[in-house]
């Protein structure tokens, strides 16, 4: 078992987060070797060094060169989880060549407000359609101008978030009002929802399955409950839920679709 | 205090030798605007501590909601509600009175945070302890501007004022976490809470916040400057840099850093109030939709400008709030190891990187906005390099109980626990120094216990040490070492119990801020730990919290009735070496009564071949060869 398991960390379900774990569980390794060391020499110092057992302090104390040993150590585990670990995997998240090919990926927006998460999605045409705040009204919560003919066949959803398994999903965040942060914890990511700005993140889920969404910015008086849902589904499942949303906006055909087809697709919870 | 009533006298000039023979100065101006330091800085101490214990009650209230959530607080539910009102506390669904509601909860969490820090931790520590010790040890007869000093605290009364004031109006105080991000901070209160109060313009919980947090800052500023003109200008002949006590290195730093970060803030806040009253938009963006209206502001304005004024500010800020808690700790174990500090001046070389790196870390509380490779790379190098000076602290504090004759009083006590607990603190902080595995931590319990384990059992233990350390001076009197004992044993059991949880419930992805303490979360909720879902521990926690603040109603206790009922001691009671031990007890107006001259560094104790295991800074060489002293073991 892994100190991170031990300690209750949350199952991983993206493809870059085993790189996190690994590292955080690295530091908790460096972290627990430095405080055992410290906490038994420290006990035993003051054991040691009672005024009962030792009535007489030594003016000159500690004369080894061992502390200079040990910091010299320090500061080179820190260089290396800060060298070969911390920096490429960042660079792996936001660096300029680490970005998904656009052709593959799933491409999402998220729009926070007080207290809820919009998802928009292009739908099958891959084009976002125009969105402007002065739009925002009861029926379209995230301004999405539907004179425009990109936006026929966007889905927005609340508070539920769908995602392709295997596929990279690029979500570009940002918020209606104050700022919110969109954590994915089981996919370690978290990017806040900042309004007045853009802010895309992208990971590759792995694990089907449902996921809690935390609002991990103060945000106001409900914050503690601006909960979503994230949805990890099969390509064949994910595609069915986007179909099954877009029937419903059809006009009454003339041959009315299978029961099938216009149930709205159940998530898939089993884990895989 | 009958004692400090006789001893004191006119504050007529200053940097002079006092004779005894001056009138007693009325009540007033002895006590209430005194000019003198040691009477400021225990003007600053009490007030410190009493916020400190107030911001305590907050979050003890805040604990009973995280672990009982929608119950009201038991006992005292009743006196809650009709002292601060509908806008912080409801009847709950039995009807009782007292349940806290979630703009109360979030307006006593952010108040929580304000008040520890402004209003507890950099008075009591920094200008209380800085005021009433720095100029004994450097053996100067005041601070260099005593009006200013004045000014300092009267500055900070003020502020006071707004804060406390700031709970009562429509509304209730702000809430928008002590970091008060903008837009949140900017739309609070902007409506209304009472139509028929005509001021609610100006006189609602956030604006009054940041009116009182610019008066604070400028407190700070002010006794900032005094401190550094002080330690440069008055130290005693022969106090050369170098036989400066390290407390007195820690405040002259800690000044320098509360100089140069706070008037970032500063600027900011008066910012913020022209936002939030003279509708400008600084840091209000464009297109905001509030409550499904277009909202009113102009716009253009960036919401992260404030968050990288605020953590300009506020991380060198964490550094004001540790280094007069480092200083007080290494003061306490020199004099009960009884030997020298291992390595003085690689600390006092630590403490200048520190501040300097202290400066160009802040970017690192704000990964969570989306920061570039190259950006992120700078602000995750910078971060890590500052644990290597703080690693040097730790090291050169635990090496320095080595060979030592120590003396378990309970001051010691307090100043061991310090240095593992402490350690707990800067340790967690690793993982969260690199952008990618913090984006997990953030925001969650791991980040409040991490940061908690430095200002709480690591700053808080060190005020409690000094409070030990320094009472017999000021009163001329012991504290009950048996309370002593009894408050150290509760308070290290239960600060324990109460942090500690808060790692495994970050882990397990609980956040902070969360009024229900995370039932809306059902996966994160029902996570366990050790045996335990995440929920469980917060009882764990809160009835930590609620045991550890009954443990400190011995140190009040014993903090008041030791005043008249200690034993009484002479000057040197803990046989020191510093000049502030070299006073009468306690001391006068003008502090010393004798002519100084420093011959020796701070921490000359089991010198070999003195014929005591103390050896005073002012105690003249015993021959006319300095040569015969032995070189301090202090080059590391």
């Amino acid at each position: 078992m892994t100190i991170n398991e031990l300690i209750g960390i949350v199952p991983n379900a993206s493809e870059h987060g085993t790189n996190i774990d690994h590292m955080l569980e690295l530091c908790h390794w460096f972290m627990a070797a430095l405080f055992v060391g410290w906490t038994t020499y420290f006990f035993y110092t003051i054991w040691r060094f009672n005024k009962r057992r030792n009535p007489k302090a030594n003016y000159y104390g500690v004369k080894s060169k061992a502390s200079l040993h040990l910091e010299v150590s320090v500061v080179l585990i820190e260089a290396v989880l800060l060298l070969g670990f911390a920096l490429p995997l960042w660079n792996d998240r936001v660096g300029p060549e680490s970005w998904p090919d656009k052709a593959n990926t799933l491409e999402i927006k998220c729009i926070g407000e007080q207290f809820a998460w919009n998802f928009h999605y292009a739908g099958p045409d891959g084009v976002f359609g125009r969105q402007d705040n002065r739009l925002i009204d009861g029926n379209n919560s995230i301004g999405l101008d539907k004179t425009d003919p990109a936006a026929a066949d966007d889905i927005v959803t609340k508070g539920e978030l769908h995602l392709e398994q295997y596929r990279p999903t690029k979500i570009e965040i940002t918020s209606k009002d104050v700022i919110h942060s969109l954590s994915l914890h089981t996919m370690r990511m978290t990017q806040d929802a900042i309004p007045g700005s853009m802010v895309p993140m992208w990971f590759r889920p792995v694990k089907a399955g449902e996921f809690e969404i935390v609002c991990a910015q103060l945000c106001g008086a409900n914050h503690y409950a601006m909960k979503a849902n994230m949805i990890t589904e099969k390509k064949a499942d994910f595609e069915a839920w986007q179909k099954s949303i877009l029937d419903l906006r059809k006009p009454a055909a003339p041959v009315a679709p299978t029961a099938a087809a216009a149930a709205p697709a159940l998530p898939q919870i089993a884990a895989k | 205090m009958a004692d400090a009533h006789a001893a004191t006298h006119d504050s007529h000039g200053h940097g002079e030798h006092h004779d005894e023979n001056h009138h007693v100065l009325p009540f007033w101006r002895q006590w209430i605007f005194s000019t003198d330091h040691k009477v400021i800085g225990l003007q600053y101490g009490l007030s410190g501590l009493s916020f400190l214990f107030f911001g305590f009650l907050l979050m003890m209230v805040m604990r009973w909601q995280i672990a009982h959530p929608g119950e009201a607080v038991p006992f005292f539910g009743a006196l809650l509600q009709k002292t601060f009102g509908v806008a912080a506390f409801s009847n709950d669904a039995l009807g009782r009175m007292g349940m806290l509601t979630q703009d109360g909860y979030n307006s006593f969490g952010a108040m929580h945070g304000t008040i520890m820090v402004f209003f507890g931790i950099v008075p009591a520590a920094f200008a209380a302890f800085g005021n009433y010790v720095v100029p004994l040890q450097i053996g100067a007869p005041d601070m260099t501007f005593p009006r200013i000093n004045m000014a300092s605290f009267w500055c900070f009364f003020i502020s006071c004022v707004f804060m406390m004031v700031s709970f009562f109006v429509p509304g209730g105080s702000a809430k928008s976490g002590w970091t008060s991000y903008p837009p949140l901070s900017g739309i609070a209160d902007s409506i209304a809470a009472d139509p028929n109060f005509p001021w609610d313009h100006f006189f609602n919980g956030q604006t009054l916040w940041i009116t009182g947090m610019v008066f604070n800052i400028t407190a700070s500023l002010l006794g900032s400057v005094n401190f550094i003109a002080t330690i440069i200008q008055l130290r005693a002949p022969g106090m050369t840099w170098m036989r400066l006590p390290f407390f007195v290195w820690a405040q002259f730093i800690t000044a320098f850093l509360l100089l140069l970060a706070f008037p970032p803030l500063e600027a900011a806040g008066v910012m913020h109030l022209m936002d939030r009253a003279f509708g400008s938009s600084f840091f209000m963006p464009t297109g905001l939709v509030v409550n499904g209206q277009l909202a009113d502001w102009a716009g253009g304005g960036s919401p992260i400008l404030w968050q990288h004024l605020f953590w300009f500010l506020a991380h060198p800020e964490v550094y004001v709030l540790i280094l007069p808690g480092i200083g007080i700790v290494a003061e306490v174990i020199a004099c009960n190891t009884r030997k020298p500090l291992y390595g003085y001046k690689a600390m006092v070389g630590a403490i200048f990187v520190l501040a300097f790196l202290s400066f160009i870390v802040w970017a690192h509380h704000m990964y969570m906005t989306g920061m570039g490779a190259k950006v992120s790379a700078f602000f995750q190098t910078t971060t890590i390099m500052i644990s290597v000076p703080s690693v040097i602290l730790l090291t050169a504090l635990l090496l320095s109980l080595w060979g030592g004759s120590i003396r378990f009083t309970t001051p010691m006590l307090f100043a061991t626990a310090f240095l593992p607990q402490f350690g707990i603190g800067g340790l967690t902080g690793i993982p969260l120094a690199f952008n990618a595995v913090d984006l997990y931590l953030h925001d969650t319990y791991y980040v409040i216990a991490h940061f908690h384990y430095v200002v709480a059992p690591g700053t808080i233990f060190a005020l409690f040490a000094g409070i030990y350390h320094w009472y017999p001076k000021i009163t001329g009197r012991l504290m009950n070492d048996m309370l002593g004992k009894l408050h150290f044993w509760g308070s290290v059991i239960f600060i324990n119990g109460l942090f500690l949880p808060m790692f495994l419930q970050g882990m397990a992805g609980v956040h902070r801020r969360w009024y229900d303490g995370g039932a809306t979360y059902e996966q994160i909720s029902k996570k366990v730990v050790f045996g335990h879902t995440s929920l469980e521990w917060n009882n764990v926690s809160s009835f930590c919290a609620f045991a550890l603040g009954a443990v400190q109603l011995i140190f009040i206790w014993n903090l008041f009735t030791s005043w008249r009922a200690g034993r009484k001691v002479g000057r040197n009671p803990w046989e020191c070496t510093t000049l502030d031990w070299d006073t009468p007890t306690p001391p006068p107006h003008g502090n010393f009564d004798k002519e100084l001259r420093v011959y020796r560094g701070p921490y000359e104790y089991s010198v070999p071949g003195a014929d005591k295991d103390f050896t005073p800074q002012t105690e003249p060489p015993p021959s006319a060869e300095p040569k015969a002293v032995p070189e301090p073991a202090l080059v590391k």
